[in-house]
C-alpha cells in the first residue's frame, strides 16, 4: 500500500467513526427521551465535542490529500468526505439539540406515551446507518434506496405537527411541551435529511453523477402555468 | 582535534601522479621550446626582408644572396588551391554520409573505412598515386585529346600536386565535418523540416551555417598536414629550381618544405648554406601557423556571430 | 394533464463541458484503424479516433505507449526514421495525409509542431519566426515586420522581447524559447498544432505561461497536447485520450477522464496506482 492509499484509509475510517459516534447519538437522544433520562442527555451532549473535532480532523486529512492532486475515484472520494462528514457533524448537532429537549420534557410529566417519534427516529436511523453502509460498499442501489424515505420522514413530521397543534389548541397548558416535542419531531426530520443528502453523496461517489436537485417536485413541478 | 571536515592529510599517491602529469606536460613544452628556439637560433638571423621577397634569380646556394619569395608563393599556392578542392569534396561526402545515407547501410560502412583507410595511407603513396593517376592518366589522356605533341597536361604541375594533397587529406575534412553535423541536436532538423522546410533548405539554411565551424577544423587540420608534406608534391609538381614563381595551374612550382629537402641534400656545402636552410624552415613554420591562426580566427568570429546572431 | 404540463427539461448534468466526442459533428483530425510499425515492432495498434476542432485535445499515459509516435503521425514527422511503416487511414479537414502522394511540405505547413526540448535555431528572435515566412517565399520586410509582431504577441512574448528583435534568440530564457518556438509554428498561420510535452522541461511559472498561451491560442487553432502531467492535463485540454502500449483505452471529455473514467486502465493509471 502506497503511503497515498493509506492516507486514504485514514481518511475512510474517520467518516465511519464519525457515523457510528452519530448513530449512536441520535440514539441515545432519542432513548434520553422515551426513558426520560437525564444523565444518558447530559452524556450525548457532551459526547458531541468528539464529532466536531472529527469533522475538522476529516477537513486537514481532505487539504493534504488533495495536495497530492489526486484523480478520478480519489478526488471523488475526497469531495465527498468532507460534504459527508459534515453532514454527520450536523446529525451530532441535532442529536444534541434532542438531547436537550429531553431534559426541558423531563421537568414536566409525561403528555401523551410516545409513538410516531420512536418510529420515527428509527426510521431516520435505518436510512443513515443504510446511506452509510452504502458507501462502505460503494453501492450505489442501497444509497438510491434512501433518498425516496426522506419523504416519509417529512409527512410524519408534518402529520406530528397538526396532531401536536391540536393539543395546543385543547390546552394552553400543554404548550411547552408541545412545542419541544414539535422541535426534536423537527430534529428528526433534519436528521432525515442529511442521511438523504450523504446517500446523494455516495451515489456521485460510486457513479460520478451528481442526482442533487433532481427529483421532481411535486409541489413546484408546473412551473410554466397554463393559459 | 580532527573533526568529521578536516581535509585529510596529502595523499602520497595523489600527489605523485599530479607531479607525474604535470611533469610530462612540461616535457612537451620543453621539447617543442627546445626546435623552436634551435631553428630560431640557426635560421632567425637568415630571415630578412631580402630572404622573402628576393628571387632565385642569383645563386640559391650563396646565403647572403638568397631568396625564397617562389617557395612561398609556391607553397601558399598549392595548399590554398588544395583546400578549393578538397572542402567542397569532403563537406559534400560528410552531408552525404550523416544527412542522406542510412547509418549502418552496406554502402555506407564501405565509405566509413575507405575514408578510414585513406588516413592510413603514407604519403609517398599518395605521390605515386598523384603520378599515375593524375600526371600519366588525366594528363595524359587530356593530351591526347587534345593532340599536341608537346606534353601541356601530362607533366608535373601546381594542379596536379594540389589535387594530390587534396586526395590525401580529404579524409580529415570528412570526419571533422560529419562531427560538426552530429553535433547540432537533432532538434534544429525536426524544427525546419516541421516548418515545411524541404531537406535540403535544411541542410542549406540551417545545418551547414551551423556546422560552419566544424567545417573550418577540418580546413585547418588539412591545411597544418598538407603544408609540411614533401612526398606527395616530390613527383608531381615540386622543381628543384625554377627562374619564377608560377603562372598558371599547369606550371611546376618551388616549394619550401622540398626547398629544405634539396637544401639539406643537394647543397655543394652544407655549412654555408645551412642559414638558408634553417631560414626557409623558420619560414614555413610562420606560413603554416599564419594560415592556421587565419582560420583560427575566421572561426571564432563565425562562433561568436552565430551566439549573438546578427 | 401532463400535455398541459409538460415536465420541465432536465438540467444537462455536464452543464458547461463540451459535448461527448461521439456526439461532436465537427472534426478535423480523423484516424481509422491507424497501426504504425518500427520495423517488426508494432507500436499503434488500430487507433481511430476523432480531433475535434478548436479544443485542447490531450494525449496521456504511460512512456513508450505511442501518444507521441501517434502525435507524429499528424505532420509526418515519423517519415523520418527509416524503419517506420503506417497502416490505416488519418484524414485532416477530410484528406488523407498518408499517401505516398502527399505533399508533406504543404501537410506540415497547415500542421505546426512545438517539441519537448525548446529548438529555436542559433539566429535572431527575428530570423527565428520570419524563417518559415522566408521558407514559404515571403520577402517583403514590412510583412515580415507584421508577422513577426504578430507572432510574437499570438505567444505573448512581444512585450519581453520587442526591444531586442535582431539579438540571438539563444539568449531568452528557457521558458521564453519555448514560447518563441510557439510563435515560430504560429507565424506560419497552421490549421493544427501538436505540442509534444512542451512543457516539461520548464519550471513551474514558465510552465504556467506556456499553459496561459495555450488556452489563448485554442480559438483559432485546433491543438493536440502530448503531456505526462495530469494536472496539466486537466488544467488546459478539454478532450483526453488514453493511450497504453501502443492502444486507444479511452477518449472522453476531460473532466469525465479524470472524475470518472470508464476503464479500469484508466483509472489506475490516473489515480497512480498503475502497474
Amino acid at each position: 500500500m502506497t503511503h497515498f492509499e493509506a492516507d486514504i484509509r485514514g481518511l475512510r475510517e474517520r467518516l465511519l467513526t464519525m457515523a457510528s459516534l452519530a448513530s449512536t447519538a441520535v440514539r441515545q437522544a432519542v432513548k434520553a427521551m422515551i426513558d426520560r433520562d437525564d444523565d444518558l442527555a447530559n452524556k450525548v451532549e457532551d459526547e458531541d465535542t468528539a464529532l466536531d473535532t472529527l469533522e475538522k480532523d476529516v477537513d486537514e486529512v481532505a487539504v493534504l490529500l488533495l495536495l497530492r492532486a489526486p484523480l478520478a475515484r480519489d478526488l471523488r472520494l475526497i469531495m465527498v468526505a468532507t460534504k459527508i462528514s459534515h453532514d454527520l457533524e450536523r446529525v451530532g448537532d441535532e442529536a444534541t439539540a434532542i438531547a436537550r429537549r429531553a431534559r426541558e420534557l423531563n421537568r414536566e410529566p409525561l403528555l401523551k406515551p410516545y409513538v410516531d417519534l420512536p418510529r420515527m427516529a428509527n426510521m431516520v436511523l435505518e436510512m443513515l446507518e443504510t446511506a452509510i453502509s452504502a458507501f462502505v460498499d460503494s453501492n450505489s442501489e442501497r444509497a438510491r434506496a434512501v433518498i425516496p424515505r426522506d419523504k416519509e420522514v417529512d409527512l410524519l413530521n408534518k402529520q406530528l405537527h397538526r396532531e401536536l397543534t391540536s393539543f395546543i389548541a385543547e390546552n394552553p397548558a400543554n404548550i411547552s411541551r408541545c412545542l419541544n416535542l414539535m422541535a426534536i419531531s423537527k430534529r428528526l426530520e433534519r436528521i432525515g435529511d442529511h442521511a438523504k443528502n450523504i446517500a446523494e453523496e455516495v451515489v456521485y461517489f460510486s457513479e460520478a453523477q451528481d442526482i442533487r436537485h433532481t427529483q421532481p417536485n411535486p409541489d413546484a413541478s408546473g412551473a410554466p402555468a397554463a393559459p | 582535534m580532527k573533526g568529521r571536515f578536516n581535509k585529510p592529510s596529502i595523499d602520497p599517491v595523489a600527489a605523485f601522479f599530479t607531479g607525474l602529469t604535470g611533469l610530462a606536460t612540461l616535457f612537451i613544452l620543453a621539447i617543442l621550446g627546445v626546435i623552436l628556439g634551435y631553428l630560431f637560433w640557426r635560421g632567425g638571423g637568415q630571415v630578412s626582408w631580402h630572404f622573402i621577397t628576393g628571387g632565385t634569380d642569383t645563386d640559391m646556394f650563396d646565403a647572403s644572396r638568397a631568396g625564397i619569395f617562389p617557395m612561398i608563393i609556391g607553397t601558399a599556392a598549392r595548399v590554398l588551391l588544395m583546400t578549393v578542392f578538397v572542402i567542397p569534396v569532403g563537406v559534400i561526402t560528410a552531408i552525404y554520409l550523416t544527412e542522406y545515407a542510412r547509418s549502418g547501410s552496406l554502402l555506407t560502412r564501405f565509405i566509413r573505412s575507405a575514408v578510414n583507410n585513406l588516413a592510413g595511407v603514407p604519403s609517398i603513396v599518395f605521390g605515386l598515386f598523384g603520378v599515375g593517376f593524375f600526371i600519366s592518366f588525366l594528363g595524359g589522356s587530356l593530351d591526347s585529346l587534345s593532340g599536341s605533341p608537346e606534353p601541356h597536361w601530362g607533366k608535373p604541375a601546381l594542379l596536379w600536386a594540389s589535387l594530390t594533397l587534396a586526395v590525401m587529406t580529404v579524409p580529415v575534412v570528412i570526419v571533422a565535418t560529419e562531427e560538426a553535423l552530429k553535433a547540432i541536436q537533432p532538434g534544429l532538423r525536426e524544427a525546419s523540416l516541421a516548418l515545411g522546410a524541404t531537406k535540403l533548405e535544411t541542410i542549406l539554411r540551417i545545418v551547414l551555417p551551423n556546422a560552419l565551424p566544424g567545417i573550418l577544423t577540418g580546413g585547418i587540420l588539412a591545411i597544418s598536414r598538407a603544408a609540411g608534406e614533401v612526398a606527395p608534391i616530390l613527383f608531381t609538381g615540386a622543381a628543384y629550381y625554377l627562374r619564377d614563381t608560377p603562372k598558371s595551374l599547369t606550371d611546376q612550382f618551388m616549394d619550401l618544405a622540398y626547398h629544405v629537402y634539396v637544401l639539406s641534400t643537394q647543397s655543394p656545402n652544407v655549412e654555408l648554406t645551412s642559414p638558408i636552410l634553417f631560414g626557409t624552415v623558420v619560414v614555413l613554420l610562420a606560413l603554416t601557423f599564419g594560415l592556421n591562426l587565419i582560420a583560427v580566427i575566421v572561426r571564432s568570429r563565425i562562433r561568436r556571430q552565430m551566439r549573438a546572431a546578427h | 394533464m401532463s400535455d398541459v404540463f409538460p415536465p420541465r427539461p432536465r438540467p444537462a448534468t455536464e452543464s458547461g463541458s463540451p459535448p461527448s466526442p461521439e456526439a461532436v459533428q465537427r472534426s478535423i483530425i480523423e484516424t481509422e484503424g491507424l497501426s504504425l510499425f518500427y520495423g517488426k515492432a508494432q507500436a499503434l495498434k488500430s487507433i481511430s479516433l476523432k480531433i475535434q476542432e478548436k479544443v485542447v485535445t490531450a494525449f496521456i499515459g504511460p512512456s513508450g505507449c505511442g501518444k507521441s509516435t501517434f502525435l507524429r503521425c499528424f505532420n509526418r514527422m515519423n517519415d523520418l526514421i527509416d524503419t517506420v511503416r503506417v497502416q490505416g487511414q488519418c484524414r485532416i479537414g477530410g484528406e488523407d495525409i498518408l499517401g505516398p502522394d502527399v505533399d508533406v511540405i504543404e501537410l506540415r505547413k497547415r500542421v505546426g509542431m512545438v517539441f519537448q526540448k525548446s529548438n529555436p535555431f542559433p539566429k535572431s528572435i527575428f530570423e527565428n519566426i520570419a524563417y518559415g515566412l522566408r521558407l514559404h517565399g515571403t520577402r517583403d520586410r514590412k510583412t515580415l515586420d507584421e508577422v513577426v509582431e504578430r507572432s510574437l504577441r499570438g505567444a505573448a512574448l512581444w512585450d519581453e522581447v520587442k526591444d531586442r528583435l535582431h539579438e540571438s534568440a539563444l539568449g531568452l530564457s528557457g521558458g521564453q524559447q519555448q514560447r518563441l518556438c510557439i510563435a515560430r509554428a504560429i507565424a506560419i498561420r497552421p490549421e493544427i498544432l501538436l505540442m509534444d510535452e512542451p512543457a516539461s522541461a520548464l519550471d513551474p511559472i514558465a510552465t504556467m505561461k506556456v499553459e496561459e498561451l495555450i488556452l489563448d491560442l485554442k480559438k483559432e487553432f485546433t491543438i493536440v497536447i502530448v503531456t505526462h502531467n495530469m494536472q496539466q492535463a486537466t488544467r488546459i485540454s478539454d478532450y483526453t485520450a488514453f493511450f497504453y502500449i501502443g492502444e486507444l483505452i479511452e477518449y472522453d471529455r476531460t473532466t469525465r477522464i479524470f472524475t470518472n473514467p470508464q476503464r479500469k486502465q484508466t483509472e489506475d493509471y490516473v489515480t497512480g496506482r498503475f502497474g
